[in-house]
């Protein structure tokens, strides 16, 4: 049977040269970069290679880069020196649709800490509104964090803008860009943003290695504290494998960033317009001019989101639902919630997240099996059409 | 990613008995599209002898809520009420070779759609309906009643495990501590304490609630808008704040005050007099 991976948005396949560079590093090359022989110490310049490169990507130095385990440890690091280095302020600004890395942090240092979390709303389309970003943030404000693209619906924000209003209140800015990097072209170097969170397996490299982007001039407090490693702002002896591989897929990304970008975006409009046109009743959640060009979510009404995941992977296809079931959570997604998505279709939304990978073939296939799928569960679905009828009738 | 068997999966892909009764003398119907899982039960009962001739169903819901259905309707065909009203929530989680704990709510709402058929054949209140029976977890619509019979069948003694059961406290988590009390009245380790009687008053569970309202904004209210060009869709209920987001003409019309009005007479006097109407951005 085959296989057509459309949940980019949760991890990515490890690109063929990625794999291919990061071979040698677990046989031959496998030393530690802080040791005094050749042997190990030679690979410390393998790791600056890979820095240079990232930060070629993003459009910063590598002085601004600290290599770690991933997007969560790079959310938590921002946030948290933020708050240690502008002591005197108790606020921190965020959206009500970020990750949990951001939104259970948040939660968290407003439970046990007392900080004060000012949560941005989101429209019907995901959107901001940006009054109510210039409100919120205030000379009280220590950090603003607010993700590049939202990682359910692909909604891009308004990054760079939101951090000059920040840096004019005098506040820090974190943006988690997990979703956002290698698919949206970023120059930091023109930005007033103070920290920017990735992760690498979500641009075809590999699962435990992440990076924080730290602007030059921006204070920093640790958050794992060891040995010198990353110029003393992260403990830890280097994922080697991990940031040479990290190293090269930011390399392919940014090579590929305009023809891939141009291409997962027709074939994601072709999967909508498929989709929408073979499924009465279904809806595109989130705004569709400002988005990330590999990513589509779809309420499909009057049906539930486990069921139509369990019968798309009895096809080979492989996608995500916002819908609760799935979770192991009693409420659907959050991020729809706050969108206020009519519970109709909340519990049925689909997201669809491609790849550079993604082929025309995989999208058409797509378009043939989920219709009769949506068909059948709405089928033995008692709601929809005209059955509303709430209770027992025959006495 | 959950680890279902092969006897669920079976039964998630080849449902039995999908579908309704055109000659069905009971109807029992639980959960709602709020919640994310709902059962339609349709059974034939033959009144001489209350043996169930035939038994079919209509469900939205995960795999789990599928296959607990299509497991219930092969267990209860063929017994008489009498026999069925045994088979336990416990039974149809063996029939399909186990379920997730956090899943084991499916195989409730089986039991109970089919205590609530049995209540409409006999002409009777549907068990959720029962007036002596209080409102625990707003959120879900769950009432002491139903926690109280799944902590005694299944033995449970956490919260946790009564969510998995129910439903119960899986929202906004403010009933826990009440789920807490009932769990020791039933596992007898706090003797007749009456529950505190403030929200004892019952009248309509929210399912129920936005049961009506979803009912009452299809059939009376759109197809009033749609005839001007406009319509409205239900976003939420919270309490009895309903929320709706007007479309179409509806938005640009100068009276859309008043249509927000409209709305709000029509659910009083058809729904609930408590209800009132916001419009949301939608």
């Amino acid at each position: 049977m085959r296989t057509v991976y459309l949940d980019n948005n949760a991890t990515t396949m490890t690109a063929p040269e990625v794999f291919e560079a990061v071979h040698p590093y677990f046989l031959e090359r496998y030393g530690n970069p802080s040791s005094m022989h050749s042997f190990g110490g030679k690979l410390a310049r393998d790791v600056a290679v890979a820095r240079e490169k990232l930060a070629e990507l993003l459009g910063a130095t590598p002085q601004e880069i600290i290599f770690t385990s991933g997007g969560t440890e790079s959310d938590s690091t921002a946030i948290m020196s933020a708050l240690a280095t502008m002591s005197d302020r108790r606020e921190i600004v965020t959206t009500r649709v970020e990750h949990p890395a951001v939104l259970n942090l948040c939660k968290h240092l407003a439970r046990t800490k007392g900080y004060v979390v000012r949560w941005l709303s989101v429209d019907k389309e995901g959107k901001l509104n940006m009054d109510e970003v210039r409100n919120q943030i205030t000379d009280q404000t220590a950090v603003v964090s607010v993700m590049w693209a939202n990682n359910e619906t692909g909604v891009i924000f308004p990054v760079r803008e939101i951090a000059e209003i920040a840096y004019e209140r005098g506040a820090l800015v974190h943006t988690d860009a997990v979703q956002a990097v290698g698919k949206i072209p970023m120059n930091l170097d023109s930005s007033s943003i103070d920290f920017l969170s990735l992760s690498g397996h979500k641009l075809h490299s590999v699962k435990g290695v992440g990076a924080l982007y730290i602007k030059k001039g921006t204070r920093f407090s640790p958050f794992i504290i060891g040995g010198h490693q990353e110029s003393d702002r992260r403990g830890g002896t280097e994922n080697v494998p991990g940031i040479v591989g990290l190293g090269v897929a930011a390399s392919l990304a940014l090579q590929e960033l305009n023809p891939a970008g141009l291409r997962m975006r027709r074939l994601r409009d072709r999967l909508q317009k498929g989709l929408l046109e073979a499924v009465p009743r279904a809806r595109v959640n989130g705004n569709l001019e400002s988005r990330l060009p590999n990513t589509l979510n779809i309420g499909f009404e009057f049906v539930e989101g486990e069921a139509i995941l369990m019968r798309m992977d009895d096809k080979g296809i492989c996608a995500s639902s916002g819908s609760a079931c799935t979770s192991g959570a009693l409420e659907p997604s959050h991020v729809l919630r706050a969108m206020g998505v009519p519970f109709t279709a909340v519990h049925g939304s689909i997201r669809f997240s491609l790849s550079r990978y993604t082929t025309e073939e995989d999208i058409e296939y797509v378009i043939r099996e989920v219709p009769g799928i949506i068909e059948f569960l709405r089928s033995i679905s008692p709601f929809g059409r005209e059955n509303f009828d709430a209770a027992c009738t025959i006495h | 990613m959950w680890e279902y068997s092969e006897k669920l999966k079976d039964h998630f892909f080849n449902p039995r008995n999908v579908g309704e009764i055109e000659e069905c003398n009971a109807v029992g119907e639980v959960g709602s599209l709020a919640c994310g899982d709902a059962l339609k039960l349709f059974l034939k009962i033959d009144p001489d002898t209350e043996r169930i001739l035939d038994a079919r169903f209509k469900t939205f819901g995960c795999g789990s809520a599928i296959a607990s259905s299509s497991a219930l309707t092969e267990m209860i065909k063929g017994k008489t009420i009498e026999e069925a009203i045994k088979v336990t929530n416990q039974d149809i989680a063996e029939y399909l070779g186990g379920l997730p704990q956090e899943k084991m709510h499916c195989s409730v709402m089986g039991r109970d759609a089919f205590a609530a058929a049995v209540a409409c054949y006999r002409g009777q209140p549907a068990p959720r309906d029962e007036i002596d029976s209080r409102l625990v977890c707003e959120c879900f619509g769950i009432s002491d009643e139903q926690i109280r019979n799944v902590v005694k069948e299944n033995n449970l003694s956490t919260v946790e495990q009564v969510t998995h059961y129910t439903k119960a406290g899986g929202g906004c988590g403010q009933c826990r501590e009440n789920i807490v009390s009932i769990i020791s009245q039933v596992r007898g380790e706090l003797k007749k304490q009456r529950p505190d009687e403030t929200r004892s008053r019952r009248t309509m569970t929210n399912i129920q609630k936005i049961a009506r309202i979803q009912e009452v904004v299809e059939k009376e209210i759109r197809p009033m808008l749609q005839q001007d060009g406009g319509d409205v869709e239900l976003i939420d209920l919270d309490g009895n704040k309903v929320l709706v987001a007007l479309r179409g003409l509806c938005t640009s019309c100068p009276s859309a005050a008043l249509t927000r009005t409209g709305i709000e007479t029509k659910l009083k006097e058809l729904v609930h007099p408590d209800l009132f109407v916001e419009e949301v951005e939608g």
